[in-house]
């Protein structure tokens, strides 16, 4: 009798063990998920809770994203840029360095802005415990957050007043780490390395348009920019420019980008008045 | 009386010191002393390697005027030894030989717009450097799976300090530049001791303690191969590997 009660409790162990190596090898699963429903999002004084956004998660995102957050929802074939794979955790928007994971207020700020030129909307319907909680579930998709915790946003000092110099500099900028490389002189996305660009999964990107009118997909506003050349844009071509540009260059870099823009602005007034060219991709460095 | 008895204890204490440092030092010293050689070959004609085309970028035709590019996925010498092959210890590492992390760091150059070299091996959290040659801006992009490493992106504009970094676990890694497509190269991220071949196909994986073990040597284009080597004190254990032409 002995003998079978220790050979069934044996023989179960060993069940045990083999399924628990299978989870653990196993692509991410739905017990996965369950596991980590506990996940939290804290934005200013707000908690979101992952397992308040369950029903809104499956009402509005889970066409694109998927039910395991994976970006292979059932619109995924007739969606470009392709919707986001959370599992992996790599997020364009994030004001922390490259190869970090990006803070709760980020992916909140994703959530609220969307992705111009893409199908993500503005959520800006949903109220802001909604978002919280719909970040919380963004997060209990990827294990990185069970082990990595989110990079230090990079500073960004107060903007200072906009001057010919300023842009100028900021022309500089753009000349020396080779900006046109890849957007172009003029900021029209045709540079030498535009049309061959892919991204992190080998899918072909194009370079942002300066001079279309267009909405960075990471925002618009100055600081939006700054933020922009100083994390990179993880998951694409677009580097981090931390360690190549001061903060102080940074700046006069968000200038001069505004004057290739089609929108009215007191930089694209003063470039006009300096007959500023655009920069020439065949001087040699440093000197434009 | 009482005194006698301190100054034996402190006695012994020393000896034990001694005794410890002297074991501890034969363990250094053996595993500082193995190694294991061999050479890789290609059974067969090497590929060809297509030439690169490096029109878009000035400055890269410009330094390879002389000797255009070429894809680097297949090197083979003249007496067919195969270069950039990573030769690693899969099985049978334990202890000190497989946790300690050497403390010279690898440089990756971005030299004529191309990888120096086009493979570059490391331990697990070992450090290692991303330096440019360049007076072309490059990004050094590496591509792991996120699930293993964390990738990052960063740009190398003429003049750009180094880019230092480590990775977590072991994993082949490939990277790239995104400015020219055609830059493409790996970190290969190993666990415990390794060697690359050189133009010849030769290796030597040094600080390997006596042990049996199981090397494997990983190519590119060819994938793995693997071999039982046995290290024995004062001798140094040796496998060949041959990849058949494709």
């Amino acid at each position: 009798m002995q003998t079978t009660v220790r050979k069934w409790s044996l023989l179960l162990g060993a069940a045990a063990v083999l399924a628990v190596s299978q989870v653990a090898w196993a692509q991410l699963t739905k017990y996965d998920l369950e596991s980590r429903m506990g996940t939290e999002s804290h934005i200013g004084n707000i908690t979101g809770h992952a397992k308040d956004a369950k029903a809104d998660y499956r009402r509005y995102c889970v066409v694109c994203h998927g039910e395991l957050g994976d970006g292979n929802g059932e619109s995924f074939p007739w969606v470009d840029p392709k919707p986001r794979d959370f599992q992996l955790g790599v997020f364009k928007c994030r004001s922390t360095p490259t190869g970090t994971l990006p803070v709760d207020q980020d992916l909140f700020d994703t959530i609220a802005r969307g992705l111009d030129r893409s199908n993500m909307p503005q959520w800006s319907t949903f109220t802001k415990q909604e978002r919280a909680d719909l970040v919380a579930w963004v997060k209990h998709f990827s294990p990185r957050w069970v082990s990595e915790k989110p990079g230090t946003p990079i500073q960004i000092p107060p903007e200072p007043e906009i001057t010919a110099e300023r842009i100028k500099a900021g022309r500089d900028v753009f000349a020396k780490v080779q900006c046109w490389k890849c957007h172009g002189v003029q900021g029209m996305a045709n540079g030498p390395s535009a049309a061959t660009l892919t991204d992190d999964l080998g899918r072909p990107i194009a370079p942002f348009n300066f001079t279309e009118g267009a909405r960075p997909k990471c925002g618009s506003t100055d600081q939006d920019l700054f933020r922009i050349f100083m994390t990179g844009l993880d998951g694409t071509p677009m580097p981090s420019f931390a360690d190549n540009i001061k903060p102080e260059e940074a700046w006069d870099l968000v200038f001069y980008l505004r004057t290739l823009e089609p929108q009215k602005s007191k930089e694209k007034a003063i470039a006009k008045q300096l007959a500023l060219k655009p920069v020439d991709p065949n001087a040699p460095a440093g000197q434009q | 009386m009482r005194n006698r008895y301190n100054l034996a204890a402190v006695l012994s204490a020393v000896i034990l010191v001694c005794c410890g440092a002297l074991i501890l030092g034969q363990k250094v010293n053996a595993a500082g002393e193995g190694k294991i050689t061999g050479t890789v070959k290609l059974d067969g004609t090497a590929p060809h390697m297509k030439g690169i085309d490096m029109s878009k970028d000035p400055y890269c035709s410009k330094a390879h005027a002389s000797d255009p590019g070429h894809l680097e996925t297949v090197l083979a010498g003249q007496n067919g030894g195969l270069e950039n092959v990573v030769l690693y210890i899969s099985e049978g590492l334990s202890g000190g030989a497989l946790t300690e992390v050497p403390t010279e760091v690898p440089v990756f150059n971005q030299k004529n717009c191309m990888y120096m070299p086009h493979v570059l091996a490391m331990d697990v959290n070992q450090k290692f450097k991303v330096v440019t040659s360049d007076q072309t801006a490059h990004n050094i992009h590496p591509l792991p799976n996120p699930m293993i490493n964390v990738g990052w992106n960063q740009s190398q504009p003429p003049g750009a300090p180094a880019v230092e970094k480590s990775w977590k676990a072991a994993e082949v890694i490939p990277v790239q530049c995104n400015i020219h497509p055609w830059m493409h190269g790996w970190f290969v991220v190993v666990k415990g001791p390794y060697a690359t071949t050189d133009a010849n196909g030769s290796y030597t994986i040094n600080n390997v303690p006596p042990g049996n073990y199981t090397v494997t040597a990983w190519q590119e284009t060819y994938g793995t191969q693997m071999q039982k080597v046995t290290v024995a004190a004062g001798k140094p254990g040796t496998a060949d590997f041959t990849f058949k032409a494709k």
